[in-house]
Parts: C-alpha cells; structure tokens; sequence
C-alpha cells in the first residue's frame, strides 16, 4: 500500500470522530448534560443506603428535600444569572435581607403578613435592580458588583435586626402567612413541606420560561455571545438586567422559604448558601462560560448536594468530609463541561 | 435602455458625510442600488466601505448628507430601524449564537408565538413553525443537506453556520441584503456556496449589497462594482467592461475612469421591475 492521501487521512479521522461509542457519550452529554449529575445522584445514593440503611427510610428522604428546599431556591436565581456568563455572590444575603424584613415588619411595625412579606419580595426585587443597574450602566462585572453588594446586604441585615434573631411567636396574626411555607403535606409516610413544593414550582415555572419563551432564548443567547445576540437585535442590557431582577424576587422567596423552615428569621443562617447555590449550578451542567445548562439539571446538583452531606452525617463521618466531597464534584463538574464543550459536527 | 434609466433605487445614498474626530470616514459619498441587482462594493482598507454601509445598515448615523429608500428620505438611528425598512445584514463574523439551535438562532429577537392564549398569555413560542419555516427557507437556499432544525448551530461548519446568517437575512430582509465580507472566515467550497446562495437570492429579485476584498468573487457574482477611494466614490464600473486590474488600479487612483465609461445606471432588467 502506498503512503495514505489527504482523502484517506480524513476518512480515518471521520470514522474515529464518528463510529466510537465515546463519540455518542459525547453528544448525549452535550445534548442533556444534567446526565452525568444523575448518574452520580443515583450511585450517591445506593451507596449511602448500603452504608447506612437508616438512609433510606422515607423520613430521612423527606428531611432531605426540606434541607434542599433554600438552597434549592436560591440556585434558581443563580442559574439565571451563570446562564447569562455573570455570577452572583449576593444570593444569600439577598434571601437573609428579604427574609429579615417580612419577620422585623410584621413583628415589631405590626404590618399584617401579606403586606410584610409584599415589602420583602419588594426589596429582594430592588435588590436585584441594584446589581443589575450596577453591572448593566456602570459595565461593571457582575463577580465585583456581587461581592461588593455581598457585604452589603450583609451589614444591612445585621444593622436592621441589629443583630438580633425574631422567634415565630413574636410575629403575632402574621406569623401564619410568614410560616406557612413550613406547613408539612403527608404522603403516607412521605412528608414534604410548601415550601417543597414552591422550590419544584420554581423549577417547573422557570424550565418552561426558558424554553418556551423569546425571553428564555435570550437569556442564553446572550450568555452564549453577547456580541452575536446584539447583532440579532437583541437588547443584550436589557436582558441582563431582567434576569437580576428576576433573580431577587426568587430569592426573596427562598427567603419565605427559609423562614418556615427554621422557624424564625435570623440574620446569620445561610452562611453557606452562596457557595451551596453555585456548586448546586455548576454541578447541574450548567456552563460558568455562559449559554448552556438547564434548570433541572441544577435540581439534580441541589439535590445532590443535599443527598452527599445527609449521607455523610449518617456515615458517621465528619461534616468536614463533606465539604471535601462538595470540592471533589466542583472541579469534577467543570472540568467535564470544558470537555463536553469541544464538541464537532 | 429607456426604461432602464426610469428605475428608482432602492437604496440612494447622497453626499454621506462622516467623520470621527480628525478622520474623514465618509467624504460626500454616494451610493445607488437598483431593483434586483448584484452591488459590489469594494475599497482599500480606510476607503469608507464599511462606514458607507453601516450608514445604509444603521450601525452609525452618517453626520450629513441623504439615505433614501424607494425614493423616500429615512433616518436610522440604530440597526432596528433599519431593519424596520427590510434591510438586513449579514456579518463576517458569524453572528449566531452557538448554543442555540438552527431555528431559534434564524428567529433570534424575532421569535414567532403560538396562536391563541397560549401565545398572548402565556407568551409561548411556536417551536414547529419555527422549524418548519426554518427547514423551508434553508431549502431554497440550497442548504437542504440540514436536516435537523433543533441542531445546535456550534455541530455545523462554519459555512454551515454563515448559511443559517444568510438564510436569516434572505427570510427577513424583504427590502436589500447586505453581505459584509461573508467568505472572509470561510473555506473555498464553503465560499462558494454563499456565492450560490448570493445569486439564489438575487434570481428571486432580491436586491444584495456585497462588501468583499475578494476579487474573483466579485467579479463572479456582481453586476456592477463600486469602487470607494477615500471617503468617495472612485468608480461604478462592471465586470464586462473592467478588469480585475483595472479595479485594483481605480482602487489606488492609478486609474481614473470617465463618467461615461462608468456604470452609473441599472445595468441589469430586474426581475421585480
């Protein structure tokens, strides 16, 4: 045989390009990436069952979605924003912020509970407009403006409730509404609470915004190339900002969330949530590059948060080890995602 | 040829001017397209081209000077409303979204609801008319190989991808298309096909403004050439009566054409006309 031609070489690179069952991996994953947070989901949790039976009894799988709930919320705002390229260090504070003003309102201003938790969602709303008239007008990028407004929702929330905690009997009338997402919904054994299911609403709503939607598509246009999307004629500021202000009414919520389920309102829980909500995204195959990535596959990254730290506890091994394990997944996940983005025709 | 010298433009541009600081982009340049014709425009770098078309596109608002469309004066302030008038461009740089799949990047800030509650209320897109629309209109520009119209854009080539841009322009541009250097990040075969998609368009009586350093090309697919020189026009001749080295000579003033030997007018009896 002589030495291969052009058309030989590139028939070969084809067939290696085409024909491997790596290749169909590939494009599955590109296609539907929350398909390797799942399989790693389902593993998780045979695993933890195996070693710890108590894992799953229904009342530990109930306690676990209640524990996802915030940050289960919460990751949906975040999504919004990672799906446009940007990234938003304030989430927590942001929900801390707006869960502070629907308790402090209702428990020393005597505002009654809906319009308590109105004027939360309307500063977890303004909020939102702060950092995005901030990374929109000022062009400042959003990981400054969000570690900036960070420390700031931060100390308002502690000079506001100047440091204190407000136990659910002194919101008085109001303390129905403001804990009702608390309220427990049995399923024979299975207890979930609202506030489960306002955080799967959540997903649902916002899955189909995305998708069926000329606002969804723009939000990944212009997190895929902004540069094209303007081109396109697509209002690249406008959209930005949209989607921060979006994203503090969902946090606000989450905020409602968090209240029925601790209880109280307080300005030091969710200490983590920031972090929690990022690696809840990033492990759901949602790119940091912007573009691509799904609401239900952020779920699955919440959910699997949620399963690895429950079943670390029950293992009998030290929260430390979780925080180890969440790191893992992190670089895991990104660099699984650099990978899936090589894809060819 | 009498009623070649009735045709209006479509697109007339007269004495644009526009400077940015000290440096004359446009100076008093003019610009005529006519119903159904093949324009080339083409120029050395700084000679305006770009700028003169950005002016007919919206990208700038020239500082004086006219823009008629149909014979009527317009302004445009931003590329929307040039897009408003039917006038779309396609850019070198493959502006599509990548992510995105072939019918959602041909809709992008165009997008087409469903009919009934569901589209006034709940705002929801009309997915399979998209695709189907999407499908069709690849077809008639020759891309029918596309199956698939939820395929994400970045699995294409890149001239599969400047397909979708062209097949964008031609479904929404119903007044001119501008084709600003459109092969210059492609291949040869790939060029080609944007080449046959150019005249596709131009057979169905589309009129098309055609930015290119490329000289074969242009003298394959124009009817007439516009030659820009320093922030004017040098020269509108055609590839019948100049060559390729009498353009490039135009191009740097070595040569001067007289306005007679010049192609002025429609040299091409439209389709539309």
């Amino acid at each position: 045989m002589s030495t291969p031609t052009t058309t030989d070489a590139e028939a070969l690179i084809e067939n290696l390009d085409r024909k491997g069952p790596m290749h169909h991996f590939h494009h599955a994953l590109h296609k539907y990436p929350w398909i390797s947070p799942g399989i790693v989901l389902v593993i998780a949790i045979v695993i933890f069952g195996l070693i710890n039976h108590r894992f799953w009894a229904i009342s530990n799988l109930s306690l676990i979605t209640q524990q996802v709930s915030i940050v289960g919320a919460i990751a949906v705002a975040q999504t919004l924003v990672i799906l446009t390229a940007g990234i938003d260090l304030s989430v927590g504070a942001v929900a801390v912020l707006a869960s502070m003003v629907m308790a402090k309102t209702a428990a020393e201003q005597g505002v009654p509970g809906p319009l308590a938790l109105i004027l939360g969602f309307a500063v977890g709303a303004a909020a939102g407009a702060l950092n995005g008239f901030l990374i929109t007008k000022l062009r400042l990028p959003p990981f400054i403006v969000t570690l900036g407004t960070l420390s700031i929702f931060m100390a308002l929330t502690l000079i506001y409730a100047t440091g204190r905690t407000i136990n659910a009997d002194k919101m008085g009338d109001a303390a129905n509404i403001l804990l009702w997402l608390g309220n427990p919904i049995q399923f024979g054994a299975f207890k979930i609470t609202f506030g489960v299911v306002a955080m799967i609403l959540l997903y649902v709503f916002f899955s189909w915004v995305l998708k069926n939607t000329a606002w969804g598509k723009h939000v990944y246009a212009v997190g895929d190339d902004p540069a094209a999307a303007s081109l396109a004629g697509i209002r690249v500021n406008r959209v930005l900002f949209s989607v921060y202000l979006v994203g503090g009414i969902v946090l606000a919520l989450a905020g409602w969330i968090a209240i029925g389920r601790v209880g109280s309102a307080s300005p030091t829980i969710l200490p983590d949530a920031n972090l929690d909500s990022i690696t809840a995204v990033v492990i759901g195959g949602t790119s940091l590059f912007g573009g691509r990535g799904t609401m239900f596959g952020t779920l699955i990254g919440a959910i699997l948060v949620g399963v690895v730290s429950n079943g670390l506890v029950l293992a009998g091994l030290d929260q430390a080890y979780k925080v180890l394990a969440i790191g893992v997944l992190v670089i895991v996940s990104v660099a699984l995602d650099q990978w899936i983005r090589k894809v060819r025709s | 040829m009498s009623d070649l010298s009735s045709i209006q433009p479509v697109v007339q541009a007269k004495g644009l001017i526009k400077t940015f600081g000290r440096v004359v982009g446009l100076n008093s340049a003019n610009l005529e397209l006519y119903p159904g014709e093949v324009l080339a425009v083409i120029g050395d770098n700084g000679a305006g081209k770009s700028t003169l078309i950005k002016c007919i596109s919206g990208a700038e608002t020239p500082d004086s000077g006219q823009i008629m469309i149909d014979g009527n004066e317009v302004s445009f302030k931003t590329s929307l409303d040039a897009r408003a008038y039917g006038i779309e461009t396609v850019y070198q740089t493959l502006a599509v979204a990548p992510a995105l799949d072939i019918a959602s990047n041909l809709y992008l800030g165009r997008e087409k609801r469903k009919k009934g509650v569901l589209g006034t209320v709940f705002r929801k897109l009309d997915h399979s008319g998209m695709r189907t629309t999407a499908k069709e209109q690849m077809t008639k520009l020759g891309i029918g190989t596309l199956q698939d119209m939820s395929q994400a854009v970045e699995t294409l080539s890149g001239g599969q991808r400047q397909a979708v841009s062209v097949a964008r322009a031609e479904a929404f541009g119903s007044k001119v298309v501008i084709l600003d250097e459109p092969t210059a990040a492609l291949g040869v075969r790939e060029s080609n096909q944007v080449l046959k998609m150019i005249e596709l368009m131009r057979d169905r009586g589309l009129p098309i403004i055609l930015i290119s350093h490329n000289m074969p090309q242009v003298f394959e697919v124009a009817d007439r050439i516009h030659v820009q020189r320093l922030g004017s026009r040098a020269a509108v001749v055609t590839p019948q009566t100049h060559t390729m080295n009498d353009a490039v000579a135009i191009m740097t003033g070595a040569l001067k054409v007289d306005e007679k030997d010049q192609a002025l007018g429609p040299v091409r009896v439209s389709a539309t006309a």
